[in-house]
């Protein structure tokens, strides 16, 4: 199954590629504009064609990710699904608690949600490998749902940041090795305690 | 005196002759100087939160970090974009309407409220470490445990200085567009009204008989950013006025509870307003500045008006319903609004925009071969990074994206910063190149072509490349609103700061060049009272060009 470090390298190819040819276009355009040529606007047909190529990209990428990146099915169908674990956490005064034992003990392939509530400002919820990529993130508003379900598919130990401002005392809000995934085939090769 | 010092106090050939120049002329190099010191100020503090994120500076702490961090995008944005644009804006909605301004004293009080009012808000940071950020999250701006109540009261009156020049702008220009001047034949103001913000435009589209537009498109372009801008005055407004009560309520000792208003709802409202800049009158008013540039620099019609006008508007009506990909992370947003305000209407964004693209460089292209002069290469510098932001911000709109992106530095780097620093300050560039003869009857001529060029190519290289690795780094993980202490991502940091001291460099080189040009003596002369009293844009016996 595809995590966050797939899916943004992926990002960095394709982004990557993408700046270049369009920095390519802009220099050829700069170049040629100074030089005499044909002067003719372009026919509505490629008009059309590059709308519609547009319409194409903006809309197919949500089709894509839908269909490729795993956390978007159950993320839209969050409401249908029972988790196996919830794990109830509290932000409060700067501060993350997390009820009962620390670290979360998840098994692998176990849809777990992470329920989280803050009692005074908005806070972010965010779990990171040991090297620092980010596995996923939410937003910890007050007085609102935050519950975030998530399977994991590779063991390691995980970190809990906080990923909003709400501020200046709650710039290192972190829980070290706060999730701890067991029973996987695989290990993440990037979290490893 | 030496010859530099002649020149700089004279300026280059003689520098600014400011007797000729009218009222409107002079108000809008007002704003234009000041926009860019803002702009300085706003690069000063960006360098010194990238040499904080390279290594935490011994002098600045937490709430001082944070500070900086509230006030640069208020400044850079409000102090610096608003007002560059309001002064091109004031001067050339009556120059293309060829119609007086209908308020030469409003356009003046205007300058003088954003001013005061973007440096009693620097003030509210700087003085009292006040720092919610400008996303204002509730009750964070009400949190009287981590910041001082006087603080805080500085920053509202500040942004009411702010909001006050908005108003003033929003109302000045359309009374400008609508209103009959004393002695001219009655204008036709509902007509002129539905043509500037394009209710004639779509009833074009079912007319068998096309009705001819009564306003250029520029000014369709000026008049549907600023709807936005009125409408997002009056959410920010708003929220002050919901902050100043809590404010006034602790003053008296009548603590209220912040529980009282909705965090999530709040939010939602919030970003509404606040989108209508990021999402609607920054891509509107660059789209109708670059039709106004390729018309100016090609000397040809527009390819494609009735398009490009229809895609105003259309930028417009989805300004109005994008600002759910701001929420994207909040699980309590209900999934419809971020699949279809989020991710769908958000999508549309890379079509308005890719439009206005075409148009510009087909537009171009008709008339080649071309000069590479100043406007048309900072024209070309501010296409690119609009065409490098705008599908950044599409990818982190989708539901797959932001979970893994949300609040990292790519979000603030590869789209925000690029789309700012090179999509619309490189517009801001071309335009103050095409307006600086029009506002000063060519009276001055550039200093340094030289210091141009070396300009451009820094602050072109210097922008993309801060997005970059600012980018790379949020996608190894980096925060964007977060402080790091062991060199986590330093080797991006590093690399960040070296096109940071770039763009700051170019900066400082752009300035000195239009300081030589116009002379210090110059400068001064802009805020002397105009010598020709008229409510005409630019002097009565010229021709305009």
């Amino acid at each position: 199954m595809a995590d966050s470090i797939d899916v943004l390298s992926t990002l960095k190819v394709v982004y990557t590629i993408y700046a270049w040819i369009v920095i390519s276009l802009i220099a050829w355009f700069a170049y040629n504009i100074t030089r005499d040529g044909r002067k003719e606007g372009a026919k509505p047909a490629i008009f059309y064609t590059y709308i519609a190529i547009l319409v194409v990209i903006g809309t197919g990428l949500h089709f894509l990710t839908y269909h490729t990146v795993p956390w978007v099915p159950y993320d839209l169908n969050r409401h249908k699904i029972t988790p196996d674990k919830v794990f109830h956490i509290t932000y409060k005064d700067h501060n993350i608690t997390i009820e009962g034992e620390v670290p979360m003990l998840i098994h692998c392939g176990d849809r777990v949600v992470f329920d989280v509530k803050s009692e005074d400002l908005t806070y972010g919820f965010g779990i990171f490998r040991q090297n620092g990529t980010m596995v996923t993130q939410m937003q910890v508003v007050p007085g609102s749902r935050n519950d975030l379900l998530w399977i994991f598919d590779k063991n390691g130990v995980y970190n809990i940041k906080s990923t909003e401002y709400s501020g200046p005392k709650g710039a290192y809000m972190e829980v070290k090795d706060a999730i701890r995934v067991i029973g996987c085939m695989e290990y993440d090769r990037y979290s490893m305690k | 005196m030496s010859s530099f010092l002649e020149r700089l106090m004279n300026g280059h050939e003689g520098g600014l002759k400011h007797e000729g120049m009218t009222p409107m002329q002079k108000i809008a190099l007002r704003f234009v100087v000041i926009g860019l010191l803002f702009y300085g100020l706003a690069a000063l503090e960006g360098m010194i939160m990238r040499l904080h994120e390279i290594k935490p500076l011994p002098m600045i702490d937490e709430s001082h970090f944070f500070s900086i961090m509230t006030v640069h995008p208020m400044v850079g944005i409000f102090g610096s974009s608003y007002m560059i644009v309001f002064g091109a804006f004031l001067f050339l909605t009556p120059y293309l309407m060829k119609k007086p301004i209908y308020s030469v004293k409003l356009a003046d009080l205007s300058w003088k409220f954003m001013a005061a009012g973007t440096f009693i808000m620097w003030l509210a940071g700087f003085l009292f470490h006040y720092a919610p950020l400008y996303t204002l999250y509730w009750p964070l701006p009400v949190d009287f445990e981590q910041f001082s109540l006087i603080g805080g009261i500085t920053y509202i009156v500040g942004v009411v200085g702010i909001m006050i020049g908005t108003f003033l702008f929003t109302y000045n220009i359309f009374k400008t567009i609508l209103y009959t001047p004393p002695g001219w034949e009655k204008q036709p103001s509902w007509e002129l009204f539905k043509s500037a913000i394009g209710i004639e435009g779509l009833l074009n589209f079912f007319r068998r008989r096309k009705k001819e537009h009564l306003v250029p498109l520029p000014i369709a372009a000026i008049s549907r950013g600023t709807i936005d801008m009125g409408l997002n005055a009056i959410v920010i407004s708003s929220a002050g006025v919901l902050i100043l009560i809590y404010f006034l309520g602790e003053l008296f000792g009548a603590s209220l509870k912040d529980t009282w208003v909705d965090a999530l709802l709040y939010k939602n409202i919030f970003w509404w307003g606040l989108d209508l800049i990021a999402d609607g009158l920054v891509l509107i008013f660059v789209a109708g500045t670059w039709y106004l540039l390729a018309m100016l620099i090609s000397g040809k019609d527009l390819f494609m008006q009735n398009i490009a006008r229809a895609a105003l508007f259309l930028e417009m009506v989805v300004s109005w319903t994008v600002w759910s990909h701001h929420l994207m992370s909040d699980q309590g947003q209900p999934n419809v609004l971020k699949v279809v305000s989020g991710e769908m209407v958000t999508a549309f964004e890379l079509i308005t925009q890719g439009i206005a693209v075409f148009i510009t460089l087909v537009t171009l292209w008709r008339a080649r071969p071309l000069k590479m002069s100043n406007e048309l290469k900072f024209l070309l510098g501010g296409i690119l990074g609009f065409m490098l932001a705008v599908p950044a911000g599409i990818i982190q709109a989708d539901l797959g994206m932001n979970r893994i992106l949300h609040n990292t530095q790519w979000i603030i780097g590869t789209h925000v910063h690029v789309a700012i620093l090179v999509g619309l300050t490189m517009t801001l560039y071309s335009a103050i190149y095409v307006l600086l003869p029009i506002l000063t009857n060519n009276s001055v001529k550039l200093y340094s072509q030289k210091l141009a060029n070396l300009h451009f190519w820094l602050h072109l290289i210097g922008g993309i490349g801060m997005g970059a690795f600012m980018g790379m780094a949020g996608m190894d993980g980096m925060l964007r609103r977060a402080i790091y202490l062991n060199g986590e991502y330093s080797t991006y940091m590093i690399l960040a700061g070296i096109c940071g001291a770039m763009l700051l460099v170019a900066f400082a080189l752009f300035l000195y060049n239009i300081v030589m040009t116009i002379g210090i003596n110059g400068l001064i002369n802009i805020y002397k009272p105009a010598t020709i009293q008229t409510n005409e844009a630019i002097p009565p016996q010229k021709e305009v060009q």
